[in-house]
């Protein structure tokens, strides 16, 4: 039976040969996450549920990130639960500060997650390891403390959604402008319940970063997981970071698929997302030159390498506009020290720019940069809901790096042509 | 199982953020959790909500972040049901997993207004709109997810068995 690389994986996982779209399966896990803010409530779950020993201590990664280092007394209690659960269980993979970071950014930097593999976490953003071939989906913390007990969950089969990109990209455009603009055309409901498979000649020539960050928002149109299938470039990643090689699955050409879109993006110009939704998509010549408070580079979707540099290669030599506070966190240890090598922290310093420990930041609205009432911010995060950066009159404008970096120098919301 | 309670109306796209910010998310007791339930769309909210009130709304409840402590917050300020057209593929895990009744029903939504009495017959899947004297049908649920709320959640469910 034709299968498509989720179906692949999720069979496999299953101990079955085939599953087909709608099935509920029960499915071994590769690895299962929780951060500071999931996972005391899941230890909990866990503990009620009478177990004793977890499923594999090698399996389970614990990553304080949200907001650490610890901004109150009340988180640093939340860590403290993670780091003595960790502890008592040994686990393998829990990240104290100054080797914590993003989730999303470390754990595939680490090695921890292979193509074919199926990882459960308890974030939404655990859809972002579809980048490597892998299946990922977020659940909440009950689902991941039955996890943590037993290593298996029961998924319903997703039915797929094909997305064919096809042309060649404008310079300033990237996977960012891409998820954007597909979040635009498929709306915040427009994947519910569903998977999306990125795919076509546009895709093959994406670095890892920028399909990170489009896996990564897949969430945000609801999907279950999005997935790329595995290639030369993710085989390259890989090499340099793990020593299982990994399962590197294709969609069979005939199968089948709900829904297929295919996007021309030679046209495509920088895209930015509107308050208050992530599907309020416009490309930047039909933005309002809207003057900015705060700039924020980072987080899982954009707070990688290749980000960094992106912007600091835009950078070099200007100065922040007045009234415009850039803030920037490397979404890891090894992201910052390289940037540090590379000369694009002292760039970014020199342009004005304040450079945060690895973490979420002000994406959630948890520290390191809220929002008070009636500023206005641009993001490279994933999310603009009302509040979602801090005061419920706060607005939240979302676009790649390159547009965050010319618009922090700007002022107003601007085109890296502007510059 | 029968809640009943007064209706509060909500749009679509409820998102995870506007049930529960995310700076309230530095603890996991869900009676603070609870007071701050929809503390920027609606701060009246937790101060005049009932036990047994129904949350009614449109698509896509509860989309956004994975946290619980959305249908946590909303369970235990006493919303009693959450009766939309559809719903976060999360969200929806959650509320079941902690034994929060959430129904689809594209009726109810359109039918419904701000404050009216409701009741809602989980095992029937019944829906009665008193002062319309009105009944309506949620979409069924299987019959081990009617389990699981009746046990109080997943973990109540499990240990059962």
């Amino acid at each position: 039976m034709p299968m498509t690389i989720t179906e692949k994986i999720l069979a496999e996982h299953a101990g079955r040969e085939a599953v087909s779209p709608g099935e509920l399966v029960q499915v071994d896990v590769d690895l299962a996450l929780a951060n500071d803010i999931t996972a005391p409530l899941a230890i909990d779950v866990f503990d009620r549920l009478g177990a004793r020993e977890v499923f594999d201590r090698e399996k389970i990664a614990l990553v304080p990130d949200h907001f650490v280092p610890n901004k109150d007394i009340e988180s640093a209690q939340q860590v403290k639960v993670t780091r003595e659960f960790a502890r008592k269980h040994r686990i393998k993979h829990f990240f104290e500060l100054g080797e914590t970071g993003i989730e999303h950014v470390i754990l595939p930097e680490k090695g921890l997650i292979t193509p074919g593999d199926l990882i459960i976490g308890a974030d939404s953003h655990t859809c972002t390891y579809g980048a490597l071939g892998a299946f990922s989906a977020g659940v909440g913390s009950t689902d991941l403390g039955a996890i943590l007990a037993t290593g298996k969950t029961w998924l319903k089969v997703p039915a797929t959604i094909k997305l064919v990109y096809e042309g060649e990209l404008s310079p300033w455009v990237g996977g960012k402008d891409l998820i954007l603009y597909t979040l635009g055309l498929l709306g915040v409901s427009g994947a519910v319940y569903h998977s999306l498979e990125f795919t076509g000649e546009v895709t093959e020539g994406l670095s890892m970063s920028q399909r990170f960050t489009m896996a990564n928002m897949a969430v945000e149109a609801g999907a279950k997981n999005g997935i790329f299938e595995p290639d030369e470039i993710t085989k390259e990643y890989m090499e340099e970071r793990s020593d299982r090689s990994g399962n590197f699955l294709k969609s069979d050409l005939d199968a089948c698929y709900e829904n297929e879109f295919k996007i021309r993006v030679d046209d495509m110009e920088p895209q930015v997302a509107l308050p208050h939704s992530p599907d309020n998509i416009r490309p930047i010549s039909e933005v309002d030159p809207v003057v900015l408070d705060q700039v924020f580079l980072g987080s899982c979707t954009n707070g990688r390498l290749e980000d960094l540099r992106d912007a600091a290669r835009l950078l070099e030599g200007r100065k922040v506009a007045d009234g415009v506070r850039f803030i920037v966190i490397p979404g890891s240890p090894s992201i910052y020290r390289e940037a540090i090598k590379e000369g694009i922290v002292e760039t970014l310093l020199d342009v004005g720019a304040v450079i945060g420990p690895p973490c979420c930041g002000p994406c959630l609205g948890g520290h390191m940069g809220i929002l008070a009432e009636g500023e206005r911010a641009l993001s490279t995060s994933n999310r603009n809901f009302v509040g979602r950066m801090g005061h419920p009159k706060s607005e939240v404008y979302l676009s790649s790096p390159v547009v965050a970096a010319a618009s922090a120098v700007i002022g107003r919301i601007a085109s890296p042509e502007d510059l | 199982m029968k809640i009943e309670g007064k209706v509060w109306m909500f749009g679509d796209h409820v998102d995870t953020d506007l049930i529960i910010p995310a700076r309230y998310l530095n603890v996991s007791d869900k009676n603070e959790l609870a007071k701050h339930c929809f503390a920027d769309l609606r701060p009246e909210f937790i101060k005049e909500v009932g036990v047994g009130d129904i949350v009614v709304a449109g698509i896509n409840f509860g989309c956004g972040s994975s946290r619980e402590q959305a249908p946590l917050a909303m369970k235990t300020a006493g919303v009693g049901a959450v009766i939309a057209k559809s719903f976060a593929r999360i969200f929806y895990r959650n509320a079941f997993n902690i034994g929060f009744p959430v129904l689809e029903s594209e009726e109810v939504p359109e039918q419904v207004r701000e404050g009216d009495s409701v009741s809602l017959d989980l095992s029937k899947g019944e829906i009665v709109g008193i002062e319309q004297d009105k009944h309506f049908y949620a979409r069924p649920i299987p019959d081990f997810m009617r389990d699981i709320l009746k046990a109080g959640g997943l973990v109540e469910y499990l240990k059962k068995r």
